[in-house]
């Protein structure tokens, strides 16, 4: 299993440098770099995290404080599990069906919701679970001092989980940033620099797909660059959110 | 977030409190109502894809009815399609996966939890998890540039010789060498899935009161029979959770396969044959798919699919369910 991880370390850590930050996405036989698909991918990772976040917290906030043992929360909890584990192509279709071919264009938009119906079932989860192991007296001791509830739980146990609920969000957000199938048809790709989110954007995953399925030996390297990119920020997050984790335990 | 309240305001809510503990306060009321809601969205999305899905797929579940599920067709110029060869290869490749990852997992969980000293156990945990959330266009991207040439070149020649003919066995194991194929899918979907069956298992596995195992051991069990008589026994339905999770995500997976299955409308007996699963059929052919009934076609198989991981889904949470019930403890 070790492998794995040394294998494509070397072949991606030798192209880890050069142009790889400041140039377009070359054709063929040019030389460039990927700078287009990292811009592209940090505005649609980001614009989904913005877009799925608060949703996720507030559904999972209702989960854990409001629904705990009903069924309407037992059958969320059913069903968000269900979108957890959707594959993600799936989300992709359905972006694609209701918004893309209404739209009749691709677009980063599109990309960034389909990534934020990924986001929100993790957050709704992680959020859930974390404010569960808020300890009841410190609800209780809010209570007792005249504290609406709202108040309380946005005061009170939102500060008692706060690292959790980071963690949760990090989590996603590592997770979305290494998709790939639902941005091949909602962000489509785009070989200039263009951060409208209206228009279809480049985006990492894609152009790696693209570059690794072609025959052009410099468009691989490139691919494999990226590849590693994305893997190291991948695992930052991992770690980042381990970290956080471990620190509140 | 101020942490102090300004005085009026804490004392304004003090009354609202005092007089209705709890229903008195509008924001109470909207913030409730506001989080059930996004609650609610939930809902509403799944719905919403399964609507969509069906509604997208129309005019081929007209067109064909259920004899999709079983032709073999798939050709886009005579609008002639049928989903046999996709759902065939998601299964075969799925079940190659679990047939190498369950065995693997269950030896990398059974040596987590029994014997792995305990300076081992924090960093192969770490490692583990650090495998799962690598983004599966990595596993796919080494599965084309280095393990398939690999194969390639020194396992499936070994096979094909060794296996191809024997007879019925040997149907499986025909045909040329290609390196990408089924059975590399398979593979690299078995790598894939390793890493949380086998952190599910670890997890249920630490479940197991240690009275019992040390009980077993003070009988004279061997560690084997320990794992085999003792441990399993307690975690089967946990453990078959696990698997079922896994399973989901191979037969959802789309990146790592769709580089490696070889992207052939084929129904082949030979895991050697390039072959095409729902994933990755959808993957590469629906920005280039032209004509109604060609997405639908496409449309309908991501129905198929996302019902078939639902009901893997649902039945692995429901046997998780029941061994929280039994065992009175949460995976």
């Amino acid at each position: 299993m070790w492998i794995l991880g040394t294998l494509f370390y070397e072949g991606g850590a030798a192209l880890l440098r050069a142009q790889l930050y400041y140039q377009m996405t070359p054709p063929p036989g040019d030389d460039g770099g990927l700078a287009n698909a990292i811009g592209g991918s940090l505005v649609i990772v980001g614009t989904a995290t913005l877009l799925g976040t608060p949703v996720g917290i507030l559904a999972g906030t209702y989960l854990a404080e409001y629904g705990k043992k009903s069924w309407l929360a037992a059958a969320t909890r059913f069903l968000n599990d269900v979108l957890l584990s959707a594959p993600s192509i799936v989300i992709g279709l359905f972006v694609y069906t209701v918004y893309v071919a209404r739209a009749k264009h691709f677009s980063g938009l599109a990309g960034a919701i389909a990534l934020a119906l990924i986001v929100i079932p993790v957050v709704v989860r992680t959020t859930d679970d974390m404010l569960k192991l808020v300890p009841n007296s410190l609800r209780e001791a809010a209570v007792a001092l005249g504290c609406p509830t709202w108040k309380m739980i946005v005061l009170v146990t939102y500060r008692a989980a706060r690292t959790g609920i980071l963690t949760g969000i990090l989590l996603a957000l590592a997770r979305i940033s290494g998709e790939t199938a639902p941005l091949l048809f909602t962000a489509l790709n785009n070989q200039f620099w263009s951060l409208d989110l209206n228009r279809p954007m480049s985006n990492l995953p894609t152009v790696i797909f693209q570059f690794a399925m072609s025959p052009y030996a410099d468009w691989h390297r490139l691919a494999w660059g990226g590849a590693a990119l994305i893997t190291l920020a991948v695992l930052g997050l991992n770690d980042v959110a381990r970290v956080l984790f471990t620190r509140k335990d | 977030m101020s942490a102090v309240l300004p005085i009026s305001e804490s004392a304004r809510t003090d009354e609202v409190a005092a007089r209705s503990p709890r229903h008195g306060s509008w924001g109470d009321a909207l913030f409730e109502n506001l989080t059930r809601l996004f609650a609610l969205l939930v809902f509403a999305l799944l719905a919403a894809i399964l609507i969509s899905l069906v509604i997208g797929s129309e005019l081929t579940l007209q067109k064909y009815g259920l004899g999709f599920l079983w032709s073999a067709q798939w050709d886009p110029v005579q609008e002639n399609f049928g989903a046999l060869v996709p759902i065939y290869g998601t299964l075969v490749t799925s079940l190659i996966a679990m047939l190498i990852g369950v065995p693997v997992s269950f030896g990398i969980a059974l040596f987590l939890t029994e014997l792995s000293p305990t300076w081992l156990k924090r960093p192969l945990g770490t490692a583990i998890e650090l495998l799962a959330a690598i983004p599966s266009i990595i596993y796919g991207m080494w599965g084309l540039f280095v393990f398939a040439p690999l194969f390639q070149a020194h396992v499936q020649p070994a096979l094909i010789e060794s296996l191809g003919s024997v007879p019925g066995l040997g149907r499986l194991f025909a045909g040329p060498p290609l390196g990408i194929g089924m059975l590399t899918a398979g593979l690299i979907l078995s790598i894939m899935v390793i890493p949380f069956i086998a952190a599910v298992m670890r997890d249920v596995f630490e479940l197991v009161p240690p009275l019992l195992k040390e009980s077993a051991y003070a009988l004279g069990a061997t560690t084997w029979e320990v794992m085999w008589r003792v441990v399993l026994p307690y975690t089967k339905v946990g453990v078959v959770g696990g698997i079922m999770l896994g399973l989901g995500r191979a037969l959802g997976e789309t990146m790592a396969v769709t580089f490696v299955i070889g992207n052939a409308y084929q129904l082949a007996a030979s895991l050697m044959a390039p072959g095409n699963s729902i994933a990755s059929a959808l993957a590469n052919e629906f920005t280039e798919a032209v004509g109604d009934v060609y997405f639908s076609a496409l449309i309908e198989l991501g129905l198929l699919l996302f019902l078939i991981t639902t009901i893997v889904l649902a039945f692995s949470k429901l046997l998780l369910m029941r061994l929280a019930r039994h065992e009175g403890a949460r995976t």
